[in-house]
């Protein structure tokens, strides 16, 4: 009797209150991520009184914006961003360069000791970068290249994790194109840059991301090869900068960590799509 | 092909090895050139160099002195050194908790946000965030979150609830248990990203006859998407222990080390030897242990991805 109307009523009426509370949940989830975003962004428009004042506040009374322009005028913040810049730039650029050449010949030419030269560069992938800390920082003393950028750029001109993202990418191209280019007299250098390139430009932009971010984020490596204050990148900056007054002045430390993750954050959201799809891949794929 | 440049002919001059090797395995060596020069000066010879280091006696102003295996027999035995090193030792393994924990917590998000609702890509983007923020940046947020006194916003929702503030990242017993959360926080997007990729290729035809089955949304999980999310699982789990076991911004931003060497980790162990007390030798020990055990993760990784490809 009532059953029938029971069942075709029940399903919907559950349905949208499964909706309801999986939309509750997640947000509730999402809030609090947010929640050090927020907090952060909060921190770096408050006075310093009432940053200590009890109970804290989330929205400032009076928004105080000369927080952003103080974190200029206390530390060289300019230069920093200049020079996280000049490294994150010229490492994205070259180390592209370098993995683009040799992901051709892996991925398209037959070579004595391919199979050797696959194993060397897929080793250098077990050797992390801690356990070669101390001699790189040696050779880099001995070369006198502390405090200058070439210590900051030249290491990490090579990748082989790159190197055989581009490979599987540049496999997926029909060799017919490379026959019919070679009978047309195309060299192979020619070849790679007008023809294979372009169709592998998906790949190369969310490498060349990758590869910027990692260096824009990266820490310890910096830490260790800057002692000049002008030579320093942005994330050893900020270090120094709040570790160095006495930590007290957390609208503008707050503040300074904004600027700084601003740009990373700003990237992403052009090219989230592509970002998010490229990392899902490669991960499963690569490494 | 290549067969043709090995026969060399005998009115060849000497010294034109290279025309043996054939023009094509020429032509590769030179595009192979540039990486290879790098990873020789900056991967291998160092790599090499640290086991060579870590037999010497060195304070990094004096000249080194061999002294063959003494810095890993100080490390391991020494009255003073060796409950710092077991320290780290244990730290290490303490803060890869992080991982397991940071994968089921990812893993419940993604089953969250594994569905075709309204506004889930904004969802997906709140969760990622995280991930792609400096950790320098993020370090100096918790670092005032957790700030050890009222003003400190953790602390200010403990005494609204009438607790005790507590003294947090300074606090030895709560110090790494803070820093594991942050590092849940931090690592979730990326965990996400991946388990969703590997939920989504799992075909809904699956479901779709179990449920006809009569199958329930438990039995769904333990039946289907366990099993066949088992090779994602695995590879972000070695994955997130080899980082975790690198871990360094966070703990040099945040604690140092401190208090009491809760919070010193190999890496950072290894960073405090070079950097702060100048010894070469004892920090290239480290190096060398940390080195094997980083291998091993590795190589655990790469035999199962063999495998994942077989049972495809």
């Amino acid at each position: 009797m009532n059953d029938a109307a029971r069942r075709s009523k029940w399903p919907r009426r559950q349905k949208l209150l499964l909706d309801g509370l999986w939309y509750v949940v997640v947000t509730l989830l999402a809030l609090s991520v947010m929640l050090p975003f927020v907090w952060m962004i909060s921190t770096s428009l408050k006075s310093q009184n009432e940053i200590f004042s009890y109970p804290p506040t989330w929205i400032p009374q009076q928004p105080q914006w000369q927080n952003y322009v103080e974190v200029w005028q206390k530390a060289p913040f300019g230069r920093y961003f200049l020079n996280s810049i000049i490294v994150a730039l010229s490492v994205t650029v070259g180390q592209l360069t370098a993995c683009v050449l040799a992901a051709y010949p892996f991925a398209r030419m037959n070579f004595k000791g391919k199979n050797v030269m696959f194993l060397v560069f897929l080793s250098t992938t077990m050797i992390s970068s801690q356990v070669t800390l101390v001699p790189s920082y040696l050779i880099m003393r001995s070369m006198n290249w502390i405090d200058h950028y070439q210590a900051l750029i030249v290491p990490f001109l090579a990748s082989a994790f790159g190197v055989f993202m581009i490979r599987q990418s540049f496999r997926t191209i029909p060799r017919e194109l490379e026959e019919a280019a070679k009978l047309d007299g195309c060299g192979r250098l020619r070849f790679l840059v007008q023809i294979l390139l372009p169709l592998c430009k998906p790949v190369l932009a969310s490498l060349a991301l990758f590869i910027f971010m990692g260096n824009w984020n990266s820490y310890l490596w910096p830490l260790i090869v800057t002692n000049r204050d002008s030579m320093r990148t942005l994330q050893i900056g900020l270090r120094y900068f709040v570790s160095g007054e006495g930590g007290t002045q957390w609208g503008i430390y707050m503040a300074a960590a904004v600027m700084i993750s601003l740009p990373v954050i700003l990237v992403y959201f052009l090219v989230q799509r592509s970002f998010v799809e490229s990392m899902a891949s490669t991960g499963l794929k690569d490494v | 092909m290549s067969g043709m440049g090995s026969t060399a002919r005998p009115s060849r001059p000497p010294g034109r090895w290279w025309r043996q090797w054939g023009e094509e395995t020429v032509a590769a060596y030179l595009f192979l050139l540039p990486s290879l020069i790098i990873f020789i000066v900056f991967t291998f010879f160092p790599a090499a160099y640290s086991l060579v280091v870590s037999l010497f006696r060195w304070n990094m102003p004096g000249t080194p002195v061999f002294v063959g295996v003494e810095n890993y027999v100080y490390l391991f035995t020494d009255a003073v050194e060796a409950p710092i090193f077991w320290r780290s030792f244990f730290n290490t393994f303490y803060f890869a908790l992080g991982v397991p924990i940071n994968l089921a917590v990812s893993l419940l998000i993604a089953l969250l946000l594994n569905r075709r609702l309204r506004g889930v890509g904004v969802y997906r983007t709140v969760f990622f965030l995280p991930t792609i923020t400096s950790m320098v940046a993020v370090s100096v947020v918790w670092l005032w979150l957790f700030h050890p006194a009222q003003y400190g916003l953790f602390n200010s929702f403990l005494v609204q609830l009438g607790l005790p503030i507590q003294r947090w990242l300074r606090d030895p017993v709560l110090a790494m248990p803070c820093l594991i959360a942050i590092g849940v926080w931090y690592g979730m997007g990326y965990n996400i990203i991946i388990f969703l990729a590997g939920l989504q290729s799992i075909p809904r035809t699956y479901y779709e006859a179990a449920m006809i089955d009569g199958a329930g949304q438990v039995s769904l999980f333990r039946y289907i998407t366990w099993p066949l999310l088992g090779p994602t699982l695995f590879f972000v789990l070695t994955v997130g222990m080899i980082n975790s076991l690198k871990a360094f911004t966070e703990i040099d931003v945040m604690t140092q080390g401190g208090p009491l060497n809760s919070t010193t980790t190999l890496a950072y162990y290894l960073y405090q030897n070079a950097f702060q007390f100048f010894q070469m030798g004892k920090a290239s020990a480290v190096a060398v242990l940390l080195f094997i055990m980083l291998f091993l993760l590795t190589w655990i990784q790469f035999r199962f991805v063999d495998r994942s490809v077989h049972y495809e």
